[in-house]
């Protein structure tokens, strides 16, 4: 199986307020397909560790693989590509534009990649959000749609670049049950039907239990 | 290509969400630019219009016969006391001619030479206008009218007649305005002068002359260079002065000074004889640009507080920007074209503002008693100062979201997203 993240000895630490190891030595793989959630208490470095893998926060020692190729820690422009090109991001916070409408919101990481023209960019995106049950949302503004449907659109726009690997702050953690398994739901189609490889922290233990693989962190170390 | 798309689509769709703060924020800088080129279009005009007061009708060099004492004394030239102290007490000045010998060759010289545009004579004398018995002091000045007018912009002084009819008529003289006020004379009256010898002429009143400088026109009055030689009982190769009109004011100084030499007459040049004059018009300048630049620079920071405030609003946007693959220097390229756009926006009405209000001003009437040729207040629309406006508009703008952009492109997404 290919292998489409891998994290080799990763340190990281905190210099503020004062000196502390965050991350110690962590060395795992997620596998194309696979369905990985992480778990651990507060301040156990879960997040800490998924922004790392995000590319974002490079302040780190020891050294990261995306698709079997090592990413560099200098170069942002190249940073923010492969973020753009291979990364989906959830966050438990939605986070959209709250300025523009829903499909422009799923339409802006492919217009920044400018692989296809602006009306294949809007039919893919219409496609993403009719996949997620929101295509009637797609004129709406984003600060006008509830938060279980902000949650949709916000994996609509993870979705659109169509990336290898898609990472999940707690992105159930701010929405009901019935939403959080409605997520879930969407998340395990996209792992069976499209082979896409998830990495999710969470602190939802049902969540967890459902999926392939549960990497249980605690005090900077990756106990299982 | 496409990149810039996406940024100008960000750009626009954060200025019209906060349309009313891009408003206020181009506000400032049209208010900037329009009270800039209103303001240096109305210094410049006025400027102008003071320079061609004195200009117009100085010549750039005037050349004439200086009354002063010799430079060489007679005891300078005896050998014996050659190495002696000299001490002559009581210097009296040298009694010349104040007429200029050889005046027309001088002034076909002149006119022959590169630099000069135009050389032309004058007969200046002292004469009395007789009213009754009352005798007041004044200058009449003989001239070529017609050429006058040609070269040194008479007909715009003369409020009354014509520089034609002057030429046309035998003993006729343009009156000075002050004169013909005191003296209660109009045109079409006569007026009876007398040179310094005694003898009396009748003169005929054809125009008034108005200079705008109110002791020259309560003396001075002009007639032609052959009425003038008569009253005076001069051959009518008799010359006093020669004004000299060139082609570049710049070359003037240098002129007079090979002119004094080469024909021992004084000539003084308009730049020695109105340095005052600059010296005012420089400092106006300086008063003009430093308003200007300092209304361009409060509304620099006007877009700067904006942009700011506007970065701090968009934390979220920025930190989501980010993460989706926009890198840093997209997000400063958002953040400099929403200020470049305020400074377009901005600018471009500040422009027609500055445009309408100049052209207001144009035809706003201002008659003064100083100024004849003056109906209105005088503007200087050049456009050299619309283009600088423009400029500055743009580059203060730049300025004044760059350093709000900066901020933006080095702020942490994740900072911003685990702080939620």
């Amino acid at each position: 199986m290919d292998i489409v993240l891998e994290a080799k000895h990763i340190d990281k630490y905190f210099r503020k307020p004062v000196d502390f190891h965050v991350l110690k030595a962590i060395s795992f793989q997620i596998k194309k397909g696979e369905f990985v959630s992480i778990m651990g208490k507060s301040g156990c470095g879960k997040s800490t560790l998924l922004y790392i893998l995000s590319t974002m926060d490079t302040d780190y020692e020891g050294q990261l693989y995306l698709n079997g190729q090592l990413v560099p820690k200098q170069n942002q422009e190249h940073l923010a590509y492969l973020r753009n090109k291979h990364i989906g991001f959830v966050f438990q916070f939605h986070y959209l534009l709250s300025e523009f409408t829903v499909l422009e919101n799923v339409m802006l990481p492919a217009k920044k990649l400018g692989e296809f023209t602006l009306p294949q960019i809007e039919l893919n995106a219409l496609e993403k959000l009719k996949m997620l049950n929101i295509e009637h949302l797609a004129n709406k503004k984003a600060s006008q749609v509830s938060g279980g449907e902000k949650q949709r659109v916000a994996i609509a726009r993870a979705l659109i670049n169509n990336p290898t690997l898609i990472l999940g702050d707690e992105p159930t953690g701010n929405l009901d049950s019935h939403n959080a398994q409605n997520v879930f739901n969407i998340f395990k189609t996209l792992c069976t039907e499209q082979g896409l490889s998830l990495l999710i922290v969470t602190h939802d233990e049902d969540f967890a239990k459902k999926t392939d693989r549960i990497i249980e962190m605690e005090d900077g170390i990756i106990r299982s | 290509m496409n990149n810039w798309s996406i940024i100008l689509s960000i750009a626009k769709t954060h200025l019209l969400t906060k349309a009313k703060q891009t408003f206020i924020a181009a506000l400032g800088v049209t208010f900037g630019i329009g009270s800039y080129i209103t303001l240096v279009c109305f210094m410049t005009g006025l400027n102008t219009m003071l320079d061609n007061l004195m200009l117009n009708q100085t010549p750039h060099i005037h050349i004439y016969n200086e009354i002063e004492p010799s430079k060489v004394q007679p005891i300078a030239l005896y050998e014996e006391f050659s190495q002696s102290l000299n001490v002559v007490r009581s210097i009296r000045p040298k009694l010349t001619q104040k007429k200029i010998h050889n005046a027309f060759p001088i002034i076909k010289y002149l006119n022959h030479h590169e630099q000069v545009r135009r050389a032309l004579p004058q007969v200046k004398s002292q004469i009395f206008y007789m009213a009754g018995s009352i005798d007041i002091g004044g200058t009449l000045i003989g001239v070529n009218p017609l050429e006058e007018a040609e070269f040194f912009n008479m007909a715009d002084y003369i409020v009354a007649g014509s520089a034609d009819a002057l030429n046309q008529t035998e003993n006729g003289v343009l009156l000075g305005i002050g004169i013909a006020e005191k003296m209660a004379l109009k045109v079409g009256d006569r007026v009876q002068v007398s040179p310094v010898n005694g003898s009396v002429f009748s003169l005929k009143i054809v125009g008034l002359y108005q200079s705008g400088i109110a002791d020259l026109d309560a003396v001075q009055s002009f007639t032609t260079l052959k009425t003038v030689q008569r009253v005076l009982g001069e051959p009518n190769n008799y010359i006093t002065d020669i004004n000299v009109k060139l082609y570049d004011i710049e070359k003037a100084i240098p002129l007079a000074q090979h002119i004094e030499k080469e024909f021992q007459l004084k000539a003084i040049d308009i730049k020695t004889a109105n340095a005052q004059f600059e010296t005012g018009t420089t400092i106006r300048n300086l008063i003009t640009y430093a308003v200007s630049i300092t209304l361009l620079i409060v509304a620099g920071f006007g877009i700067y507080n904006i942009l700011n405030m506007l970065i701090y609003e968009k934390m979220n946007d920025i930190a989501i920007l980010k993460a989706t693959g926009f890198s840093g220097r997209d997000v400063q390229l958002i953040f400099i074209s929403q200020a470049m756009i305020i400074g377009l926006v901005g600018g471009v009405l500040g422009l027609l503002i500055g445009w309408g209000l100049t052209t207001l001003i144009d035809h706003v009437p201002f008659n003064t008693e100083a100024l004849p040729t003056i109906s209105t207040y005088p503007i200087n629309q050049d456009p050299l100062y619309f283009i600088i406006g423009f400029l500055f508009a743009m580059f203060s703008t730049f300025l004044a979201g760059y350093f709000p952009a900066l901020k933006a492109k080095h702020i942490d997404p994740i900072k911003i997203i685990r702080g939620q």
